[in-house]
């Protein structure tokens, strides 16, 4: 009992030991940079807590990220020279979508590849059964053959 | 044959998943290694009335360690700071990072303070420039003013002396 108390209380603890300086995370009042921001942050991820956009995270982190972004459209940059911005001081990881270049193809077109591997294996299957159970009429040869064996 | 080829995708994929298990999935590359350390000028937290730039710094091997006083690794890290800038002779600023002042400053007056100075980045905006996504994090800075080394997390003994020490003590020679 003592321990789940202790558990509870420490549950708790994080509320009241930090006080972070939160950062304010207040819509903008212009629709259009809200909307920017919305689809723009849905491809970038929250660094903290890795499975997550910076759309849907409420890490502070997460905040402070949105404030400059939205700060960044309002100054008339484009959704280009933000992702740069980003890119340039957290890498290529906050994007949720891999650029493509030599170190990702493997992951952009492997799949691509084990389909095609895929393929060719049923392909070759497919053929090979249908060799087995079609009929072959006998060459000449073979038919002599086999009158010579079922000669009594 | 019949049984090779199972037994060699299982193989292949023992192999990617062991390489999975060694990765730590919070550290990240930083964007910044080998490039110019981000300039900024800050109010100092002793001396608020003082400013600081990291071009203040040039000709020197520095430290730029991420603090606050919410962050609880942090504290774990703090008693180390004074043991590494001791051993290696390396001067050790702070980033005070979104932290409110008094609580700074209390934090300062109970464990100690082992930086030459802390930087107050309020509002996390400097933090931004140098791709910080927690505390603590800790960056080697060159005399030239370039990044060399970055650490997220707690500054263990064995980080300090496996990846920090030998590096400090080349660029204190370059």
């Amino acid at each position: 009992m003592t321990r789940l108390l202790a558990l509870l209380l420490f549950c708790l603890l994080p509320s009241v030991v930090i006080a972070q300086v939160r950062t304010e995370d207040k819509p903008s009042d212009d629709p259009v940079v809200e909307e920017r921001l919305a689809k723009l942050s849905q491809e970038l991820r929250c660094l903290q807590c890795q499975n997550q956009t910076l759309a849907d995270s409420p890490s502070d982190i997460a905040a402070d990220l949105r404030r400059e972004i939205r700060e960044q459209i309002k100054a008339g940059k484009t959704d280009k020279e933000i992702v740069a911005f980003l890119t340039q001081r957290y890498g290529d990881f906050i994007l949720y979508r891999p650029r493509v270049m030599p170190t990702t193809y493997l992951l952009w077109f492997g799949p691509f590849l084990l389909l095609i591997v895929g393929l060719i294996m049923l392909f070759r299957y497919v053929k090979q059964r249908r060799d087995a159970i079609t009929e072959k009429p006998l060459t000449a040869e073979e038919r002599r053959r086999a009158e010579e064996m079922l000669r009594p | 044959m019949r049984y090779l080829i199972p037994l060699v995708l299982f193989l292949v994929m023992l192999f990617f998943l062991a390489i999975g298990l060694t990765r730590d999935p919070n550290k990240l590359p930083s964007a910044l290694l080998d490039k110019p350390a981000p300039t900024f000028r800050l109010p100092q937290l002793m001396n608020p009335e003082k400013t600081f730039s990291a071009e203040d710094m040039r000709g020197k091997v520095w430290m730029l360690n991420v603090w606050a006083s919410w962050c609880f690794e942090c504290r774990k890290e703090h008693p180390y700071l004074f043991q590494y800038s001791k051993s290696a002779g390396i001067p050790i600023v702070g980033l005070n990072y979104k932290d409110k002042r008094e609580d700074a400053l209390s934090w300062i007056g109970e464990l100690g303070d082992p930086y030459v100075l802390s930087a107050v980045d309020l509002e996390g905006r400097v933090g931004m420039d140098y791709g910080v996504y927690g505390a603590p994090e800790t960056y080697l800075i060159d005399k030239g003013g370039t990044i060399r080394y970055k650490h997220v997390g707690v500054v263990t003994p064995e980080v300090w002396t496996k990846e920090f020490l030998p590096l400090v003590q080349e660029l204190n020679r370059q």
